[in-house]
């Protein structure tokens, strides 16, 4: 693998691409080489190889390098290969992949097929020898004037190793980033373990602990992100953080709610909320634990949750009678409604009309009628 | 849990507690709460750092996130709880999935007309990658698996059905019981099913089959073919790929459904 040196896969004036083949993994002698899996092209003067998802790692090596080459047939487990044998490395070879190699053969591996076409392909050429009919001269680089030719090979060798050094950063950093990961968990982990023991205490009533303390071990809870199940039963899911979002969440949510009929579904809400706040944005239970404190705050809204497990927020000027006379209200007045066409008629949402409608049939005002073409509601007569 | 009485007595016997919890080496929570309260600000410097040199990572790679949510169950904490966390505060985790969860809602929300509230993670994925566009940042399918968890802590009947090696997200509180499950996943092949294949396919008897084929069709999850040749086909355009379906508006549907 030592006869590979860089490259940027561009194809040479007078250099045609003969055939390439995916899913193709290198060895080193009898070695898997340091690479993953690449594609590998064969032109009239070269073999490349290029990293599948890595498109800037990109090797190659002249045909005029090749002494022979043989197919090694698949095995029990193991691809089709194509064993290449090589001369030596020229002493003036420009940097590669491996410095040194113990090996004086490569060999190709075609984890997707493809083995015979490029079998065959390399055979052609390598009896045509093309390259010593056209040499190649070097590609023409966008920006600069020409130079001479040995300038520009610097010039390309030169970016391909700082890719190659970023590449390398961008790993270091992966790998620091995870390092660093795992100490920040340890410590984490510590606080998790005191929580708990402070939990258990005060479930065990060890100590006094006053009602400000308890308000602000939750606190310390929710930045955390520890759950709190032995607090919540006396003290609820709040904290000072929810009562300000419950009492912001009341001043912002007055209109559109009446907009829509005095009810929203709390997905709906929380679009709406997010939205407006571009970032920073409410967790689901952020939104959830604020609006369970609209009651306990005297706020005009409340948060409700129907039978079928839909959560709405609703004006408390919205009762629930007048919600059940205006459904059947309006069923009475068109004989049988489904909510599909509620919904039309008081401009609220299919999900939220329907809700209403079992909220009435539920007070025995409504009776259904359950079938195939869909669920209507009819004045309960009985 | 009691307050801290006043007057005499109850201070004698608060001392009188302290002094026999301390003399067992127990410590008191009070004590553990200030000494949290410490820890806390320690924690949060630490935090900091890290955000400083990684904030990056978090939003560039997916393979991040994953380790980073998987360590955080590991050791017991929800980094998604709230947005005052530090981990969402610090890290910008909580506005990642957060506004996520807005384009999920929207997206099933368009689309709940034609599908009744049932779509392929697939399709939710290409939706939700279109709505964000060119310029933003890449979001993966575990990523919107996160999100969706949270969503269901807002009722309303988020949930996630396994089919087909991947999953159905479910945006409607319709009650899916095994048997629909399994008539769905019975139906991924080919996008519709009939009541006979139910019955072969499933060993049920006609009516079992034909009970559970009704409830989904009320629920407008799946849609009658009843000019198809032999039996009536059972669609669901939850499973319908992009090259057989054709996008209807909300009107148009209303208009179609019987």
């Amino acid at each position: 693998m030592d006869r590979f040196v860089w490259s940027n896969g561009l194809l040479e004036i007078n250099e045609t691409l003969v055939i390439q083949q995916r899913g193709v993994r290198l060895y080193d002698g009898d070695d898997k080489a340091k690479l993953d899996v690449g594609v590998v092209l064969l032109s009239t003067h070269r073999l490349v190889w290029r990293d599948q998802k890595n498109h800037e790692c990109c090797i190659s090596i002249p045909l005029s390098q090749i002494i022979f080459f043989e197919e090694q047939a698949a095995g029990v487990g193991k691809s089709a290969k194509i064993v290449i044998h090589l001369h030596p490395a020229p002493t003036n070879k420009e940097p590669g992949p491996y410095q040194h190699s113990k090996f004086s053969y490569i060999k190709l591996s075609f984890k997707e097929h493809g083995q015979i076409e490029f079998y065959r392909r390399l055979t052609e050429e390598m009896t045509q020898k093309r390259w010593e009919n056209t040499p190649a001269s070097q590609p023409i680089p966008t920006a600069t004037a020409s130079q001479a030719g040995r300038t520009r090979a610097v010039g390309i060798v030169g970016i391909e190793r700082k890719l190659e050094e970023k590449r390398k950063e961008t790993d270091k950093n992966i790998s620091e980033a995870f390092e660093d990961l795992n100490k920040l968990m340890v410590k984490a982990k510590e606080m998790v373990e005191l929580s708990r023991s402070i939990a258990s205490k005060i479930k065990e009533k060890q100590g006094d602990i006053t009602e400000d303390e308890t308000i602000r071990f939750k606190s310390y809870l929710l930045s955390m992100g520890i759950a709190d199940p032995v607090t919540r039963e006396t003290h609820g899911s709040g904290t000072h953080y929810h009562m300000q979002l419950a009492k912001q969440l009341s001043d912002m949510l007055q209109a559109p709610l009446e907009e829509r009929g005095g009810m929203m579904a709390l997905t709906e809400v929380y679009c709406l909320v997010n939205r407006a706040r571009g970032m920073e944005l409410l967790s689901p239970e952020d939104l959830v634990n604020a609006c369970k404190m609209f009651e306990s705050l005297k706020l005009p809204l409340r948060l409700r949750v129907f039978d079928s497990g839909v959560m709405v927020v609703q004006l408390q000027s919205h009762s629930e009678e007048e919600m059940i006379v205006s459904a059947l209200d309006n069923v009475s007045d068109k004989g049988s409604l489904t909510a599909e066409e509620f919904a039309k008629l008081l401009g609220l949402s299919v999900l939220l009309s329907k809700e209403r409608l079992l909220l009435a049939e539920k007070m025995g005002h409504l009776c259904r009628d359950d079938s195939v073409e869909g669920l209507r509601f009819y004045p309960n007569l009985f | 849990m009691h307050r801290r009485g006043v007057g005499a007595g109850a201070i004698a016997k608060k001392k009188f507690a302290e002094a026999k919890y301390k003399e067992r080496g127990t410590v008191l929570a009070e004590d553990q709460i200030a000494q949290m309260s410490k820890q806390l600000e320690t924690f949060r410097s630490h935090l900091e750092e890290f955000a400083s040199k990684h904030k990056q990572e978090i939003r560039k790679s997916s393979q991040f996130r994953v380790q980073f949510q998987e360590m955080c169950a590991t050791i017991g904490v929800d980094p998604l709880a709230s947005g005052k966390g530090f981990w969402s505060e610090m890290l910008g985790v909580g506005d990642f999935y957060y506004e996520l969860g807005v384009q999920i809602i929207e997206v099933c929300l368009a689309l709940k007309h034609r599908n009744g509230g049932l779509i392929t993670l697939d399709e939710l994925h290409q939706r939700v990658l279109k709505g964000r566009g060119k310029f933003a940042q890449d979001v993966s399918q575990d990523d919107l698996v996160r999100a969706i968890k949270k969503l269901k802590a807002m009722g309303n009947g988020f949930g996630m059905i396994p089919v087909g090696g991947s999953y159905l997200v479910q945006s409607v509180p319709a009650e899916l019981n095994m048997d629909h499950t399994v008539v769905l996943q019975l139906a991924e092949r080919k996008g519709y099913v009939t009541v006979s294949e139910v019955k072969e396919g499933l060993k049920w008897e006609r009516e079992r089959a034909g009970h559970v084929l009704d409830h989904l069709l009320k629920e407008g999850l799946a849609w009658l073919d009843m000019q198809a040749d032999g039996e009536p086909q059972y669609w669901l355009p939850a499973l319908f790929s992009d090259l057989t379906s054709q996008d209807v508006s909300p009107e148009e549907a209303n208009q179609m459904s019987p």
